[in-house]
């Protein structure tokens, strides 16, 4: 029994590193000297050079489940609700969570390279005896970059897959686009789409801290570096799915 | 009266049951040339790395430019870093920065009130000092392993600090280029009056380099000489470097 009791002395001690991570981004993060520059380029990494990605995902998403879904649909004769159920399902659920996820592999994975590739080869040792807070510098402008841009991606994903929606609506029957979008928002509620936003900032925050503690916490060289871009990737999307399970209970609560 | 800028009392460093620092002393005196020298895994870069704050020593007094470093709070930490450059074995250039922008990164976080202009002066100064003016706009990944070093030098000497800490300068580079970079090191030295503690096992550099020489064995500050002093030693422990 000494590799599960190992195992879980490991798994406790990493989560707790985690957080301590998490609670020393809060206690430096929003005292000076704040790291403006920096911030704002790592919103145009993160944010902008990501939404060809996640726009071409939510496109076919989009396009794809309305086609998959139209058969059934039609079998019960009820296709003029296809609008109504596409729009809730991508705003409520498909839309964050999916985003999230490509986020998570592109974002989560680059952090944790780059921050594990600076630590083995000492660069941020370097930023350190230079004078210059490397936690405030690297993690916390990635960290606030990616809690920021996430929501702002879902957004753009969810307006993109209703899009292509719409198209793969008009591939079997004409429908305007002002009457489908009148259908999917004539059935969306605030308590639809609030608490759907809400947690893409918790699922932003969780990929960038995840990804710059594993980058940041990078041993053994080069192997390091690899592991740190896969675990962040594979502890950040399990993450996000923890956290939205916690956010449909929360939202459950309200209706 | 004999200033002294680093001051290290009764150090003590383990990892586990390794003791790497055990009740090590040793002082460089302002505007000198020290080498510590010992062999691999003897602890010299944790050493150094205890004086720049990186490691945190198990006991002991590490007094830089008067200050116990131990004591002071972050922020005070940070103005002495920049006034004790560090030179790494690896350089640690970031690498997704031109070599501008490495030079740029600690002037304009500690030199707020410098104008574009002044900034670009600073930087060519400084790669002007390594004789790689032309290399501003590379980044690092397109120079040689010498050129990367001289930039790494650049890049300490950018704030003017007080001292240097090298750890290794040598390590890697062919003879040739080695001579080069022990020729910069003097001359940074002859020319900012600079004090400087150089961390080496390179037998040649030690020699074209070293005012005096800290001999760390055992975790021990074990002797302390002039390379002339050291090399006609009888100690077997010391003459084994020098042989």
């Amino acid at each position: 029994m000494l590799v599960p009791k190992a195992g879980l002395k490991s798994f406790l001690n990493e989560t707790g590193e985690t957080f301590r991570f998490a609670l020393r981004f809060f206690q430096q993060g929003f005292r000076p000297r704040y790291e403006v520059e920096e911030f704002v380029r790592q919103c145009f990494v993160i944010g902008y050079q990501s939404l060809p990605l996640v726009a071409l995902t939510a496109f076919i998403i989009g396009l794809v489940l309305t086609m998959q879904l139209r058969p059934s649909m039609v079998n019960y004769g009820v296709e003029v609700q296809i609008p109504a159920m596409v729009g809730i399902a991508i705003v409520r659920e498909i839309g964050p969570i999916l985003t999230a996820l490509i986020f998570a592999g592109k974002i989560g994975s680059s952090i944790g390279a780059e921050l594990g590739s600076m630590k083995v080869t000492e660069q941020i040792d370097a930023m350190e005896v230079s004078g210059t807070n490397p936690f405030k510098y690297l993690v916390v402008t990635r960290t606030l970059a990616a809690t920021m841009m996430l929501p702002i991606l879902v957004i753009l994903a969810d307006a993109i897959s209703l899009f292509g929606s719409y198209l793969a609506v008009n591939l079997y029957e004409t429908l305007t686009f002002g009457l489908f979008f009148k259908k999917v928002f004539d059935n969306l509620a605030y308590i639809d789409v609030i608490p759907a936003f809400i947690k893409t900032f918790f699922f932003g925050f969780a990929v960038g801290i995840i990804g710059c503690y594993k980058g940041y916490h990078s041993k053994k060289g080069t192997e390091g570096v690899g592991l740190s871009a896969n675990s962040s990737v594979v502890v950040s999307s399990v993450l996000i799915f923890i956290i939205d399970l916690i956010a449909v209970q929360i939202a459950e609560l309200f209706q | 009266m004999t200033e002294f800028v680093i001051k290290i009392e009764d150090l003590c460093k383990s990892f586990g049951d390794h003791h790497v620092l055990d009740h090590f002393d040793l002082s460089l005196i302002r505007g000198e040339n020290l080498v510590v020298l010992g062999k691999s895994g003897s602890g010299k870069s944790v050493l150094i790395k205890c004086i720049i704050g990186l490691i945190e020593p198990d006991h002991g007094k590490i007094q830089v430019l008067g200050q116990d470093i131990l004591t002071l709070d972050q922020t005070d930490l940070d103005h002495i870093r920049v006034k004790v450059a560090f030179l790494f074995q690896s350089n640690a250039l970031y690498d997704s920065m031109t070599v501008r922008e490495n030079l740029e990164f600690p002037l304009r976080r500690h030199s707020f009130q410098l104008s574009a202009e002044e900034v670009d002066d600073m930087v060519m100064e400084a790669l002007q000092n390594v004789g790689l003016e032309h290399t501003v706009d590379m980044m690092p990944a397109e120079l040689s392993g010498g050129m990367r070093k001289r930039i790494a030098l650049a890049r300490t000497l950018i704030l003017k600090p007080e001292i240097i800490l090298y750890d290794e300068p040598t390590t890697g580079l062919d003879p040739i280029t080695s001579v080069e970079i022990i020729t910069l090191i003097n001359k940074i030295q002859e020319k900012y009056k600079t004090s400087s503690m150089i961390i080496t096992h390179d037998m040649k550099c030690v020699k074209m380099v070293a005012q005096r020489i800290a001999m760390l064995i055992d975790g021990k500050c074990y002797a302390i000489g002039t390379y002339d002093e050291l090399s006609t030693s009888t100690d077997e422990k010391i003459s084994a470097f020098f042989d």
